[in-house]
């Protein structure tokens, strides 16, 4: 009976239709598995040779270690290099996802004159090529005699991260259901309690997202830094500068750890995420 | 709340915005200034005096019209390959990869997190000379002896394909997934087949990712050096190569700052043609 019923509801494909479908599906997988192969093949060389028993020049192999992640300080500066980038890195963060969660707020919530002009100045340093960004910035601070450094290159950081939180937590808040809102005022909430106990914690993913995107976006950019930071070493300047003659071991090592925990965090994040959900 | 409710949106812009106009704009106008100076007449290296020289424009373009047609050709062909590469990626993730849908987003992202300019050394080492894959091709006789994989135009080409695939494949995918399968069913029951629907239905849906991917493409493959700096040669240098000697090795502001200025404004006024073009004003 339940077999007659399921042949009757289901109209029976061609088997041309069937097998060009089946092999549609198929060619899209396989070339999923080369795409992903071209884009970790990089990453995998990065990882094997951190274990490469390679001396000064990171270039041949020469046999099997684990002294480069059991010292991952070993070559001098990398890891002073490490650190400034750290630190860049995260107050490049803090200061981009306050100024741009503010600015995706005044947006995203409020009609209001220049609104369309606000979104303009957002998109434009998104729209200006980092060399730019960064010859402009390093010719305004020789202009007022600020030698390029440390704090130079926070906030130039901070500039180009701007536009991609404000992106990142606009894109939150326009998802919201206004309805939740509604309903914590009918409850007798004041606007700022419903901000506080509804508002913030709906857009708070979207705002650490902006905060991982910012990071991210800091720890690895070279050109705007290598523009406004002078004799301060980054890890990007570290790894260009010592390319010349050979990248130490160790930046294996750390661009690696850097890959796995980064991995960590976000797939951390989509188990927490999938268990409220649930 | 004690202020009227009308000044909320501006208080809340006003510290962003005042950095903005601080660190963004006000560099621009300064640039701008910069470019239409010339050196101090027997003053020391890097002393430079306005004189509202618009020559510098002319001087610097000509002298650099290589370089400049290099950097647009290359992020163009890099923004063509990223696309042909990324698209069908993208399809595939949000279409055909069900439960694993996230994971395989996630791993899209993922190679940003190692440092790109040690993957980009990663692929210098792996096409170069003390790699495997040069002698191994040479071993059978497919590229001859004298060949190279680095140190070319298509070095450069790839390696910029390669580091702004993600910033392709994300907008790509964010269109695709917003796309309702039943409009693509709808095609179907019309009698369109499967090229068809997807040429007529899913391809124009996408259009919005297709434009926000190429900008994301573009916007920084031409301003880049550093892949023309790891894996070209001489023969290779971009615009941001120029740019980047003039401001330290020949301490030479204002024609850095004209060429910053003239590839900035080439940039705005190809992309504000694609936008229009494109049709599609959502990205602002």
């Amino acid at each position: 009976m339940s077999q007659k019923i399921k042949d009757a509801s289901i109209p029976t494909i061609p088997v041309k239709a069937r097998f060009s479908r089946w092999f549609g599906r198929n060619l899209l997988r396989i070339y999923m598995i080369f795409g992903f192969t071209y884009l970790f093949i990089p990453v995998a060389y990065t990882f094997v040779f951190s274990f490469n028993d390679s001396g000064k020049s990171n270039l041949i192999w020469k046999g099997f270690t684990l002294s480069n992640w059991q010292n991952p300080c070993g070559a001098p500066e990398v890891c002073k290099a490490l650190g400034n980038s750290i630190k860049i890195g995260l107050l490049a963060t803090i200061f981009s996802t306050i100024l741009g969660t503010m600015i995706a707020f005044a947006i995203g919530r409020y009609k209001f004159k220049g609104r369309s002009s606000s979104n303009l100045l957002i998109f434009l340093p998104m729209a200006t090529p980092e060399i730019v960004l960064g010859a402009s910035l390093l010719s305004l601070f020789l202009v007022f005699k600020i030698n390029p450094g440390f704090w130079p290159t926070v906030i130039a950081h901070v500039v180009f991260c701007i536009s991609f939180v404000v992106v990142t937590v606009k894109a939150r808040i326009a998802s919201l259901d206004p309805r939740l809102e509604q309903a914590a005022m009918d409850l007798y909430a004041n606007e700022l309690e419903t901000f506080r106990r509804v508002t913030l914690p709906l857009v708070a993913p979207g705002i650490a997202g902006a905060a991982l995107l910012a990071f991210s976006l800091s720890f690895d950019d070279f050109i705007i830094t290598n523009f406004n930071s002078g004799t301060l070493i980054t890890f990007p300047k570290f790894v260009y500068v010592s390319a010349a003659r050979g990248i130490p071991a160790q930046a294996n090592v750390i661009g690696s750890a850097m890959f796995f925990l980064a991995l960590a965090i976000v797939i951390a994040a989509q188990l927490v995420k999938r268990k409220r959900t649930r | 709340m004690s202020f009227p409710k009308v000044r909320v949106p501006y208080l809340l812009l006003l510290p962003g915005f005042a950095f903005l106009f601080t660190f963004f704009i006000l560099p621009i106008i300064n640039l701008a200034q910069t470019s239409t100076q010339t050196r101090v007449a027997g003053g020391d290296t890097g002393e430079y005096e306005q004189t509202l020289a618009f020559g510098n424009y002319i001087q610097a373009f000509v002298d650099n019209k290589e370089q400049f047609g290099r950097s647009f050709l290359y992020a163009t062909l890099a923004t063509v390959f990223a696309l042909a590469i990324a698209y069908p990626l993208a399809y595939a993730i949000a279409f055909k990869s069900g439960k694993f849908k996230n994971i395989l987003l996630v791993l899209v992202v993922a190679p940003f997190f190692t440092s790109f300019l040690l993957r980009t050394i990663a692929w210098k080492q792996i096409l170069g000379e003390e790699g495997f894959v040069v002698p191994g091709l040479r071993s059978l006789h497919i590229i001859g002896e004298q060949t190279t994989l680095t140190s070319t135009s298509i070095a450069v080409v790839a390696g910029m394909t390669y580091n702004f695939l993600p910033f392709m494949t994300l907008p790509l995918y964010a269109s695709l997934e917003r796309i309702d399968p039943r409009t693509i069913e709808a095609a179907g029951d019309l009698y369109a087949n499967g090229i068809t629907a997807f040429r007529r239905v899913t391809v124009p849906l996408s259009l919005p990712g297709v434009v926000a991917g190429t900008l994301l493409t573009f916007i920084p493959a031409a301003g880049d050096y550093v892949n023309a700096a790891i894996l070209g040669s001489p023969n290779t240098k971009m615009i941001g190569n120029v740019i980047e000697s003039r401001y330290f090795k020949i301490v030479d502001y204002p024609t850095a700052a004209a060429l910053s200025f003239t590839l900035m404004a080439a940039i705005l006024v190809l992309v504000t043609l694609y936008i229009r073009k494109a049709g599609t004003e959502e990205l602002v």
